[in-house]
């Protein structure tokens, strides 16, 4: 790896401070998993790593009545480990247990896969399908961004000079709810989405849904939320014709590429398939 | 030059000091300030579990962790597998069951199979293949690999 700093803050200001000098030229460092392979590849050129891990806020993780909060560096095996997560975000467990090998997951964090901003990401439709924002600390203080409006385009996002990502937060748990995130590899492990689809959905007494979200990965420059494939299934019981038009206008929504890992067509089908899919999941769990 | 750092660790029990470049990942300072070299450079990005040891209880991919990260954890190799009365099971198994070809890809297998029995004694064959996904076995010996696990887990009980 070329020559680098290493800088350890251990408060979001002395962070913030270090990162506006040095601008671009300085990168987190969280889990690693990304940022330590681009610099050694040379895909990524920076002058120092910024280890936010000394900071307690990043590494915050609190799930009650209250909400959900995961600060940014928290790793994905302490995210899945925790049961009060598993049992009321369950969708969230989805992702953050296919992300890598066991190896990734005891360092990889869902700030760092947010913040390297893949369009293929699997950590961040469920974010957006469960409503997380973004807490962000800068120069002049911190700032909220919703998780669908901070990656801009593949590998960049809503931060600016001397700003990082300090942690989610989550709405409190809701009674009769439920949320998926499904991806299509064409092995069982271990590789990259072709397409990923992460939902939620909110039931009343009756059964019928009075909230949905749909979001989708690898299928647009950013992780794409579908605000209207959502708004489809308000009202509905989620039967089959309401669950085929929801993935409908997910499909309208995708603008995907051709790539060695599929092409535009098959990535538009697996699109409707993973939203039925995932969408059924959700349901199942909205009702247990 | 860029001004070494001065890291004090805790590796296979033992308090260990080393000098390293803030670019030096683990894996470095193991294998060159250390002199541990069980741990093997196999892709140097994450996919191959050559390198794993375990740092604070967990299974990492030590080309993944950068050395000045370490400052204060506990790192296990694979030299620090073997207790002063012998063999770990693991190891006796996988030498028993000869699951080992070339022997690069061992060291990892190893880490990554104790981390799974620390933490699932019993695990079916399913459990291990999906555990040890994160090792890459390029001789393809993983059916003897799996086997020696099994075996080691029955072994320990």
């Amino acid at each position: 790896m070329k020559d680098i700093t290493y800088a350890a803050p251990k408060t979001l200001a002395d962070a913030t401070a270090y990162l506006n000098d040095k601008g671009d030229r300085a990168r987190i460092l969280a889990g690693g998993t990304d940022i330590i392979v681009q610099v050694r590849e040379g895909r990524r050129d920076i002058d120092a790593l910024v280890d936010i891990k000394h900071i307690n806020e990043v590494n915050e993780l609190t799930c009650d009545a209250k909400g959900l909060t995961i600060g940014a560096a928290v790793p994905c095996c302490l995210i899945y480990e925790n049961q009060a997560i598993a049992k009321a975000y369950s969708g969230l467990i989805d992702a953050v247990s296919l992300i890598g090998g066991i190896q990734i997951q005891s360092r990889a964090s869902l700030g760092g896969n947010l913040c390297n901003a893949s369009p293929a990401a699997d950590g961040i439709p469920v974010l957006i399908a469960l409503e997380g924002v973004c807490d962000i600390a800068g120069p002049k203080g911190t700032r909220s961004v919703p998780v669908e409006q901070f990656c801009i385009a593949p590998g960049k996002t809503v931060l600016g000079r001397g700003e990082f990502l300090v942690r989610f937060r989550f709405p409190p748990p809701k009674k009769q709810a439920g949320a998926a995130y499904l991806r299509f590899i064409p092995r069982n492990e271990m590789d990259i989405a072709v397409v990923g689809a992460g939902v939620s959905v909110q039931l009343d007494a009756r059964a019928k849904c009075t909230a949905a979200r749909i979001a989708l990965a690898a299928v647009a420059p950013t992780p794409l939320l579908v605000a209207e494939a959502g708004a489809a299934l308000v009202g509905t019981a989620l039967d089959g014709p309401a669950l085929a038009k929801a993935a409908t206008l997910a499909q309208a929504a995708a603008k995907p590429i051709s790539d060695m890992r599929g092409n535009a067509d098959y990535r538009r089908h697996l699109v409707g398939v993973l939203v039925k899919r995932a969408l059924a999941v959700a349901i199942e769990r909205a009702k247990s | 030059m860029t001004k070494k750092l001065h890291i004090t660790c805790t590796v296979n029990g033992q308090t260990a000091e080393f000098l390293c470049e803030p670019r030096n990942s683990l894996l470095e300072a193991l294998r060159d300030e250390l002199k541990l070299t069980g741990a093997k450079e196999g892709c140097n990005n994450g996919n191959c579990g050559a390198c794993n040891v375990i740092l604070d209880g967990r299974l990492v991919n030590s080309c993944l962790v950068m050395a000045a990260e370490v400052d204060g954890l506990k790192v296990t190799t694979i030299e620090g597998i073997a207790s002063k009365d012998g063999l770990h099971p693991l190891q006796k198994c996988f030498l028993e069951g000869a699951a080992l070809q070339c022997g690069i890809c061992t060291p990892g297998f190893i880490l990554a199979a104790k981390a799974l029995l620390d933490k699932n004694p019993h695990p079916t064959e399913h459990d291990a293949r999906h555990f040890l996904a994160g090792n890459l076995c390029r001789c393809t010996g993983y059916d003897k690999i799996i086997r020696a696990v099994l075996e080691a887990a029955e072994a320990k009980q």
